[in-house]
């Protein structure tokens, strides 16, 4: 029985077990950001500790940095944005941390700029304050969310303590049609395994539909793995993933890369690689996907009926009810037709350049409505950049949308970008939980770039396959540029 | 934090909290995140919940008079999901809490409270249902959490009850030993981890 590649990579990575039994595991690329950082750093002042690898840790601003570039003057005005800005360029400055702020011309979300810059590679075990890096796993590294003490050990030790988890192999199956997108598919996996159906595993995503993914839609996939309960998701490094590589800032050249293919290539999982577990997924059968609830499994195809109470496990039910409460939906209803006030397109999930170009080759010509205020912020400036290049700012604009500076913006609204009281947003970020998007009443909608600008065109929830008209044909992203 | 205390069993009222799948978000909402420091998170665990509850004239547990200052929380499924934000254990524990007893953890948030010194304990949906039903009838019961036995028991009114509740053997292990936090013993192997970064292609330069 051949292995898997979560346990080549975590193999190579063990330093050895612990007197706890969990094992003390190397951490290849260490990513910062302002939120979950400045603690970590001043325990290591208090210990008397220093960085122990500098050059494996990169930093960058995300999270709290508003999106109007008026706003962007330093001082920022929120004066708590300001001082958690400062403590991380004073924290990467005196340890010699690259910090990839505004003036470095690649600021933007940490899960955008890692791969775009070649920083994360496959067979590495990448680990960031952050829920969302389970993302890089579509290069086939080992990428999973910490918290701040794991921040401060791995700052202090390059490695941190880790259980080994089960793994799990999805295989989507077929072709999906026009108008479905890796959004729809994860949304799909997370409604058929549950908000914690991925607890104690990592993801392996496999079959035809995600051979097929251009990288930016294996991000897309790889990124909601913890929403779905699973730290780590990860795709098997193939021919996309070294053609998307090749060239990077940090990839490697010359006789380098050819010793880096073929570490990477040794990495994948074996063709007799065993799991512990395997779900199959029909992809020619999805539809697109939105969320009705306040978890991201509350959810159904565009076409379908919210369920009755009744539909779910009786456990399940009081949380279906305070759902439903939450959002002022009932059992039914479908989710087409329902009024949004807020379009949000962006996020570690789903801001990188073949969004934007998608969302653009579907509005171009159109207006958003006039009830909506619909906002498009790209995931970095290097996103920001190549669609500048490619004149979708004036595709935005000219439709009715807002073109914003790269951050995480309102995915979770640390920034000045909010909702409203009770606002309905569409959103392509990846968490519908309660008072998420900056309002404690607000609500959120998931669902893919296409979806959310069918919602800005219409003013309401619509299947995009039919506000767009979709041509029966190849699938409608755009090919990748990035 | 280089010296860590034992922790064998935590004792205390308790603050019963129902309901599946709640996650970082609600225990400390994202704005409350534009800090440099985790002081002063504890007054706003659950701030959204409590506002939205006492708007409609509902009191959340974590208002409720009759729950303050219990260092124990029971909740049901998969507590913790969300964001990775240690800040949410951090606001619990600033509001009390020691110990935490449900039917299931979100992994992240299980790691982190590991990491500050709250065990989170597993036990199955009837024993999560008498003990959040003896909680809220008796509020002023004191519980033991007995990492070491794996059990939850008190007395609730005139009832004694006793529940199963445990830890992964790891975990486990870490809190009885004093070693819940692992950059002490992370720190010792320096030999170990240079060898593995040596032997790593993209480490050593390719």
């Amino acid at each position: 029985m051949g292995k898997n590649l979560y346990h080549k990579v975590f193999d190579k990575h063990s330093v050895g077990q612990l007197s706890s039994g969990q094992y003390q595991l190397f951490i290849g690329l260490h990513l910062i950001h302002e939120v979950t950082s400045p603690q970590a750093f001043s325990l290591l002042k208090q210990r008397g500790l220093k960085v122990r690898s500098p050059e494996r840790t990169f930093a960058t601003v995300d999270h709290i940095i508003p999106t109007e570039s008026r706003e962007r003057q330093r001082p920022l005005r929120d004066t708590l944005a300001e001082e958690m800005l400062v403590a991380i360029e004073d924290n990467t400055k005196s340890n010699g941390i690259t910090f990839f702020g505004e003036g470095s011309g690649n600021q933007g979300v940490v899960h955008i700029i890692g791969p775009e810059m070649g920083l994360t590679q496959p067979g590495q075990t990448i680990a960031c304050g952050d829920s969302h890096t389970s993302t890089h796993g579509a290069f086939g590294s080992l990428a999973f969310g910490i918290g701040t003490s794991q921040v401060a050990d791995i700052l202090a030790t390059q490695t941190m303590s880790m259980s080994k988890l089960k793994v799990r192999r999805i295989n989507v199956t077929g072709a999906l049609r026009p108008g479905v997108y890796a959004k729809d598919v994860i949304l799909a996996i997370i409604n058929k395994l549950g908000v914690n159906g991925g607890v104690g595993y990592a993801y392996e995503y496999a079959g035809p539909v995600i051979s097929a993914f251009s990288m930016e839609e294996r991000m897309t996939l790889c990124n909601m793995s913890i929403e779905g309960g699973a730290r780590i998701g990860y795709v098997n490094p193939d021919e996309k993933t070294f053609a998307y590589l090749k060239g990077r800032k940090f990839s490697p050249t010359g006789e380098a890369w050819d010793r880096a293919l073929a570490y990477w290539k040794s990495i994948a999982s074996d063709a007799d690689a065993s799991f512990d577990d395997v779900v199959e997924l029909d992809g020619s059968a999805l539809e697109p996907f939105v969320t009705w609830g306040i978890t991201p499994a509350q959810s159904l195809p565009v076409t379908g009926a919210i369920p009755a109470v009744d539909a779910f496990p009786s456990d399940e039910r009081p949380l279906i009810r305070e759902a439903m409460e939450y959002m002022s939906l009932e059992a039914g209803q479908t989710m087409v037709g329902i009024p949004v006030d807020v379009v949000f397109i962006g996020s570690c999930t789903n801001g990188r350049l073949s969004d934007l170009q998608e969302v653009a080759r579907l509005v171009a010509g159109r207006k958003v409505s006039p009830k909506v205020k619909a906002l498009v912020v790209p995931g970095s400036m290097e996103v920001q950049r190549q669609a500048v290049a490619l004149g979708l700012p004036e595709v935005f604009k000219t439709a009715g949308f807002q073109w914003r500076e790269p951050g995480c913006s309102m995915c979770l609204a640390m920034n000045p970008d909010k909702l409203e009281g009770r606002q309905i947003c569409a959103s392509t970020s990846n968490r519908n939980f309660k008072g998420r998007q900056g309002s404690s009443s607000g609500r959120t909608l998931l669902m893919s770039p296409a979806m959310a600008a069918a919602a800005a065109i219409e003013g309401k929830v619509a299947d995009s396959r039919v506000v767009f008209a979709y041509a029966a044909g190849p699938k409608g992203i755009a090919k990748e540029t990035v | 934090m280089t010296a860590q205390a034992i922790i064998a069993k935590v004792q205390g009222r308790a603050v019963p909290l129902r309901g599946n799948d709640i996650d970082t978000d609600r225990i400390i909402p994202a704005r409350f995140l534009r800090c440099v420091v985790f002081d002063g998170l504890g007054e706003h665990a659950f701030e959204d919940d409590r506002l939205g509850l006492k708007a409609k004239g509902n009191t959340h547990a974590f208002d409720d008079a009759r729950f303050r200052g219990a260092g124990i929380l029971f909740v049901n499924k998969n507590f913790g999901c969300g964001s990775s934000r240690e800040h949410a254990p951090q606001a619990l524990m600033r509001w009390g809490i020691k110990a935490i007893v449900g039917e299931s953890f979100a992994e992240i948030f299980f790691g982190n409270c590991v990491a500050i010194g709250i065990p989170c304990l597993t036990a199955g949906e009837a024993s999560l249902a008498r003990l959040l039903d003896a909680s809220e009838k008796h509020p002023s019961t004191e519980w033991t959490v007995d990492v070491e036995a794996g059990l939850v028991k008190g007395t609730a009114g005139a009832q004694s009850v006793q529940e199963a509740a445990v830890l992964p053997q790891g975990p486990k292990s870490q809190f009885l030993s004093g070693r819940w936090n692992s950059l002490n013993e992370l720190l010792l192997n320096e030999t170990g981890v240079a060898a593995v970064a040596a032997g790593l292609p993209y480490v050593s330069g390719w």
